[in-house]
């Protein structure tokens, strides 16, 4: 078949899975107030894909702060303006770094969970035994899980820009020798709340984006072992490029 | 019911934290901490041939001090100048009506931002004054363009007087 | 003889999936505190008749009616209540993993009831008791064998005590303990509780000891209705190849291909 055609086929399958989508969240949204009664299940999501994913969320925010401590200070040593390191490391994480990595670590980790284990209980008609005891999975199984994700996001992106900081000020200021005063101060001048802000909203968008593929990914998985295992990869590609694409959307929104 | 004490723990010391980690972003790593929206104010406005790259929003110093914000940035189309609208926190009531407004930038690479020189005058800005005296912005251009053209001058003529290169090359205005 | 009204009862009923028919105007009784066995060869829709009775699948045309209700016009609310009187045994279980045997047989009581610990505690250990698991209450669904995991299952499907249960192939992967087990419940839940039964399954031999009345589909239609025995005296050749396993009859051995001589001569074109 020729290119055009192909192309033009992925363009119209694209869009109806983002109606498919857009639907779904729209049922999610709606058995939002029933399934806050389930607190409990909640509590448990959110400890599901925030706590448990902190290990690898400190790590990472460590040394990615550390390596923007190293790279920043090279390049400011150049204009002789090793001080602004600290506004410099800052920026780059409360903005961009923190929102987007922590997102794409949080589809890899926990979105990844969320997709298999919502697809196994489709496999193993646990979804299906739920509706026939008269019990709506969506309430039960499906916003639970969405919602530990929305609210664990957020979360997770301001621990990695603290943990972040802290690395980028580890190195620069304990091992390149930036003055500790400045590191700081010309962050607190540099830094503005909205700059926070943009990054606070962006990961909660990103949280959103990431757990609704994540758990319609498994919802609609195909009931074979091979069909779980498919519906966990495009859990992570899907996560990956919405989260990047996103990205960009909002950072031209807040310029 | 022993496995979910620990589970309510666990979440909710991670949320604790969370919540610890944005308070520490909002507070600590930006200049205002929690105090956002509007301390008591009064607008002035200043006109300038050239405001450079001055955003809404950059700060308005005076002595080093920061005393206000750039709140609105308009053109006059009547006399094609920039009226930049300041924001002075109203605790800075005594500005003489006869001070400087000039923008400066920031370090190497930063913003643009207004630092007010106090005049001599008896009387202060109010709300809705305008300050007189003001300095445009530093264009790298322009600067350019007059090194140049000296440079031209030097050569032609044998007098070395090209001295204004070190200088900001900023045009003082004054005008009512 | 008295025919008490069907509980469940199907006219003219028609299903496609992608395009291929599955029922094509089927006609089917349910008589009530019976139990009924519905057999077929694989792939006549035996499973999607279940979904079709307890409205997980919605038919697209003529009449389906469960305990009075047209299913064809209920909504979500009207299909909740209707489930909440029946119970339903999957295949496999469909334990839910992440609770234990009793917090499974609890689900049903704790969802739809206002009960109290002390009183749902009683329940369900009644209905573990009436399963031979009452021991097993502590376990986990991943510690239990296939045979025990369904009996659990059959007993969160009693636990609200309903008026119908449907079982889906409930002897498939048992070792003859567990199906002998499992058989014998079928019938003494049903007489007990006054239930009625629908079952589906393929195990000729098995289902007939305990069914009262069976139902064999084949070709989206009713092949042949009635007691087993009246099913093994048939004479119809689909009921005869089905209960006799012959691998040939009206179900062909032979998926349909090309004439095979020719395809073998053929000089690979094409494949």
């Amino acid at each position: 078949m020729n290119p055009v055609t192909e192309l033009w086929r992925s363009l119209i399958e694209a869009l109806v899975a983002l109606g498919d989508v857009s639907r779904f969240l729209l049922r999610l949204i709606l058995a939002t107030p029933r399934a806050l009664l389930r607190f409990e299940l909640i509590v448990r999501q959110i400890f599901n894909s925030g706590a448990l994913s902190l290990v690898i969320i400190m790590l990472s925010g460590l040394f990615v702060g550390m390596v923007l401590g190293l790279q920043g200070f090279q390049l400011l040593q150049r204009f002789g303006s090793e001080e602004a390191l600290g506004v410099a490391a800052a920026i780059g994480l409360v903005k961009e770094l923190s929102p987007v990595i922590t997102a794409l670590l949080f589809a890899g980790r926990a979105g990844t969970a969320l997709a298999s284990e919502i697809g196994l209980m489709r496999a193993t008609d646990q979804l299906s035994a739920m509706e026939m005891m008269a019990v709506d999975p969506i309430e039960r199984v499906v916003v639970p899980r969405f919602l530990g994700g929305v609210i664990a996001m957020p979360l997770l992106a301001a621990i990695f820009s603290v943990i972040g900081v802290y690395g980028a000020q580890l190195v620069g200021v304990q091992i390149m020798h930036v003055d500790s005063g400045s590191f700081w101060s010309q962050m607190r001048a540099g830094v503005d709340f909205r700059d926070v802000n943009e990054g606070l909203v962006k990961s909660c968008i990103f949280g959103v984006a990431c757990s609704l593929i994540a758990v319609y990914q498994g919802y609609y998985a195909i009931p074979t072992a091979e069909g779980v295992g498919r519906a966990t990869t495009r859990t992570v590609v899907s996560s990956a490029v919405m989260v990047l694409f996103l990205d960009y959307l909002l950072t031209s929104a807040f310029l | 019911m022993r496995k979910s004490n620990t589970l309510n723990l666990g979440t909710g010391a991670f949320v604790l934290l969370g919540f610890a980690a944005l308070a520490f972003l909002t507070t600590q790593i930006t200049s205002r901490g929690l105090h956002f929206g509007s301390a008591p104010h009064y607008d002035v406005t200043a006109k300038f041939d050239n405001i450079g790259d001055l955003k809404v929003g950059a700060p308005v110093s005076m002595a080093g001090v920061e005393v206000g914000r750039v709140s609105h940035i308009e053109l006059d189309l009547k006399e094609y100048k920039a009226v930049v609208l300041l924001r002075i926190n109203s605790r800075y009531n005594q500005i003489p009506t006869d001070s400087d407004a000039s923008i400066y930038t920031q370090g190497l690479l930063g913003g643009k931002f207004i630092g007010l020189t106090a005049g001599g005058a008896d009387t202060y800005l109010k709300d809705k004054s305008e300050i007189d005296f003001t300095q445009s912005a530093f264009v790298l251009e322009n600067l350019i363009g007059q090194l140049l053209a000296n440079f031209a001058k030097g050569s032609s003529s044998s007098n070395s007087s090209g001295s204004s290169a070190t200088d900001a090359p900023a045009t003082t205005e004054k005008h009512k | 003889m008295n025919t008490p009204a069907a509980i469940v009862e199907i006219r003219d009923l028609h299903y496609a999936v992608n395009g291929r028919p599955i029922f094509d105007g089927l006609d089917v009784d349910i008589a009530p505190g019976r139990i009924t066995a519905i057999m077929g060869p694989s792939g006549t829709g035996k499973t999607t008749l279940l979904r079709l009775i307890t409205g997980q699948l919605r038919a697209y045309s003529g009449s389906l009616i469960v305990a009075g209700q047209d299913m064809r016009s209920l909504r979500r609310a009207g299909l909740y209540a209707l489930r909440r009187r029946m119970g339903m045994l999957f295949q496999n279980g469909a334990l839910l993993t992440d609770l234990s045997v009793f917090e499974n047989v609890a689900f049903p009581l704790r969802e739809h009831t206002d009960l109290t610990e002390r009183l749902i505690r009683q329940l369900v250990l009644t209905k573990l008791q009436a399963v031979g698991l009452r021991g097993a209450a502590d376990l986990m669904p991943a510690e239990l064998s296939g045979g025990m995991g369904r009996r659990v299952a059959l007993a969160r499907a009693i636990v609200m005590d309903p008026e119908i249960l449907v079982y889906d192939e409930p002897f498939v992967g048992l070792d003859p303990i567990s199906l002998g087990v499992i058989l014998r419940l079928i019938r003494r839940l049903n007489d007990v509780l006054g239930l009625t039964s629908i079952v589906v399954s393929h195990d000729v031999t098995e289902i007939s000891s305990v069914a009262d009345s069976v139902y064999l589909l084949s070709g989206g239609k009713v092949a042949a209705h009635g007691a087993p025995r009246d099913l093994q005296a048939s004479s119809s050749p689909v009921v005869r190849q089905f209960i006799g396993g012959l691998p040939d009859g009206p179900v062909p051995f032979h998926f349909p291909a090309p004439d095979y001589f020719g395809e073998l001569l053929a000089r690979g074109e094409g494949h």
